[in-house]
């Protein structure tokens, strides 16, 4: 059983006036085979959250910890963090272009699987993974990204979290924009990496809609830098007949 | 005969380019002041610039379809057809046509499926090199050149591309110098009616290089595309001036050069220049520039200049930046995995793809993306993983 462990984190964002405090003491812990819906209104840190487990440079840690199976995360370079088994499908996916998707899916793959993938197999199975997305054929031969609709984009970072199968994904609104048929495509993604129970996920989202095709199993309400509330599946439908409002008073109330 | 020539008359009075002639008097040695200079250093092509006569000349090997013939081109034949010099270097160098140059004639209606390569070596002579090829392409005809250039010398040229109607040509040259070589040369295409020319550079060794690049259009209907790859390393300059004359209606032309600069004194210059005649109504021109800085130390030149002489056009626009790696790019292919060195190559890798596919010969495309990689080498060690270099002819 693989676990990921985030206890008391503080981050600052370096802006162009100096640091600022986004997350103020994030207390989570992920096992396998539980989805963790982490919601809360925009600005809440939740994007912060994610690219901080990523290890993206514009995020510092100031205190607190974060580690995989035991493993300090916050020690490892981004690249690490990904081999170790971390996986972040982004809400706004980077074009590079010139570098056509099968290139940077078998340069990935075999980056973290510290060896090449056997030819005939992988091709078999990267077919297999654009085919579940809805990705035609010529699609790995496009540059990664570029001129990508944002379903597109999105669903790529799909094909990609079955492909680098890693222990956690941190999905960063991967449902946002996204019209009703590409969110079941995207769910239909989600669960099918879900089929192994070794695996966890922290779902990152502004909406309840996606949770009707992703089961959570734990659902958190995130507010002004830190988990708010915790419930079950039933916290989400409160969430969607109320908003978010209650807790964003709560939150001002004690700052 | 004069007809065929680049020559800015009256009507364009510019600084951008000066008036072309075949006097070497009429191109004073230059100071690296005036705007056609003032990015080069001058001192280092001083060997090719100075008013000496030579008899000094590269080794030619060519290799070529059965069709093509190859001659030398007289003295006599070389002001009737090659294109009048526009800066001093070229000017020494048309001067200095007594010394063996040549003249090479692609039949109309041959369609050669083999290139013609043209290698060049230098000898290693301290002494000046001058040579004037006149290239002339039959109607209909369709051929690939490739010349490229090894060893070292000091060498001013000129090159005059005579594309006739119809006629569809890849063109391209290939800077494989040794580090000291200094190389100037103006190379001239002369496009036809309804021609199809792509031309590419890819300049990578030597010393210091400048090329300047004309062309000019005899009707309308051409389609003209300028592509280039270079690559400086420490203390090599790489210049690449185009010109393209927008002098026949209809006609369309793109350029997309993209260079690398790694080094401290690596610099690069592109100058990219259109003119846009009253004349040339519904023309379609659009010009670009990238640089990627991987190292301190390196500059980037970038001077694009666009003359609108008519409004009646399809387009005209340009761009040029300069930058270093994107972090973004760098962040998202390491949050996969793939290491900093990798993620380095990858985008390198990339950026040059993009350009050198639309060469459209697959073997030039493989021959410039292995040579890539080698430069890579300098800057970020042997590749960890087994090719993963993306193939330039896939897509």
């Amino acid at each position: 059983m693989a676990t990921l462990k985030i206890t008391d984190l503080h981050v600052d964002v370096q802006t162009e006036t100096g640091p600022k405090n986004i997350l103020k003491g994030v207390n989570l812990t992920i096992n396998s085979g539980e989805v963790h819906a982490i919601m809360g209104p925009n600005g809440s840190g939740k994007s912060t959250l994610a690219y901080t487990l990523a290890g993206h440079p514009k995020y510092t840690v100031t205190s607190g910890s974060v580690t995989l199976d035991g493993e300090d995360l916050l020690a490892m370079t981004v690249d690490q963090r990904a081999r170790a088994g971390l996986f972040l499908a982004m809400q706004y996916p980077v074009e590079i272009p010139g570098v056509s998707v099968a290139n940077f899916l078998r340069a990935a793959r075999t980056a973290v699987d510290g060896q090449a993938p056997k030819l005939r197999t992988w091709i078999k199975e990267v077919d297999a993974a654009l085919e579940r997305q809805d990705l035609g054929d010529d699609f790995a031969d496009r540059s990664v990204n570029e001129g990508f609709s944002g379903g597109e984009k999105k669903r790529h970072e799909m094909a990609q979290l079955e492909l680098l199968h890693p222990k956690f994904a941190v999905l960063d609104e991967t449902d946002s924009g996204l019209d009703i048929d590409a969110l079941k495509v995207v769910s239909t993604g989600v669960n099918h990496y879900l089929e192994d129970r070794s695996r966890g996920v922290m779902l990152i989202t502004h909406y309840t809609r996606i949770l009707r095709y992703i089961h959570a199993t734990q659902v958190h309400v995130f507010v002004d830098g830190r988990v708010a509330a915790t419930g079950g599946p039933e916290l989400g439908e409160q969430l969607e007949a109320e908003g978010y409002e209650k807790y964003v008073e709560a939150a001002r109330a004690n700052a | 005969m004069k007809g065929h020539n680049v020559t800015i008359e009256g009507d364009v009075e510019s600084h951008l380019h000066p008036r072309p002639s075949w006097r070497l008097a009429d191109h004073p040695m230059p100071t690296g002041r005036e705007e056609i200079w003032r990015f080069t250093p001058v001192r280092e092509f001083a060997p090719i610039l100075a008013e000496k006569p030579t008899r000094a000349s590269l080794e030619w090997d060519i290799r070529a379809p059965e069709a093509v013939a190859v001659h030398e081109l007289t003295q006599a034949d070389l002001r009737d057809l090659a294109e009048t010099p526009q800066d001093r270097m070229s000017a020494a160098a048309a001067a200095n046509s007594a010394n063996p140059s040549g003249r090479i004639t692609i039949p109309a209606n041959a369609q050669l499926d083999d290139p013609i390569d043209i290698d060049l070596t230098g000898t290693g002579s301290a002494e000046p090199v001058y040579q004037n090829v006149v290239v002339e392409i039959g109607s209909c005809a369709k051929v690939t050149l490739v010349v490229r250039y090894r060893g070292s010398a000091n060498l001013g040229e000129n090159w005059t591309f005579r594309i006739a109607d119809g006629a569809e040509a890849t063109i391209v040259f290939v800077h494989e110098w040794d580090d000291d070589a200094v190389h100037g040369a103006q190379i001239a295409f002369e496009l036809g009616r309804d021609t199809t020319v792509r031309t590419a550079q890819a300049s990578f060794g030597g010393k210091a290089l400048r090329i300047s690049q004309t062309a000019s259009f005899q009707g309308p209907g051409a389609d003209l595309s300028q592509l280039g790859v270079y690559f400086a390393d420490a203390d090599q300059h790489i210049e690449h001036r185009l010109f393209v004359d927008h002098n026949s209606p209809r006609t369309k032309s793109r350029v997309d050069f993209r260079g690398c600069l790694q080094g401290a004194g690596a610099h690069t210059v592109w100058v990219g220049d259109v003119l846009i005649r009253p004349v040339a109504e519904g023309i379609d021109t659009y010009e670009s520039n990238k640089n990627l800085v991987l190292t301190e130390g390196c500059r980037a030149d970038a001077v694009p200049n666009l003359e609108i002489q008519t409004g009646n056009i399809v387009g005209a626009g340009h761009s040029a930046s300069t930058g270093r790696f994107d972090a973004e790019q760098l962040f998202y292919l390491e949050s996969r995995g793939i290491d900093e060195e990798e993620a380095r190559r990858l985008v390198v890798h990339g950026f040059f793809t993009d350009i050198v596919r639309r060469i459209g010969v697959e073997e030039i495309s493989t021959e410039l993306m292995n040579r890539i990689e080698k430069e890579l080498l300098e800057t970020l060690g042997a590749s960890t993983q087994p090719a993963v270099a993306d193939k330039p002819s896939e897509g």
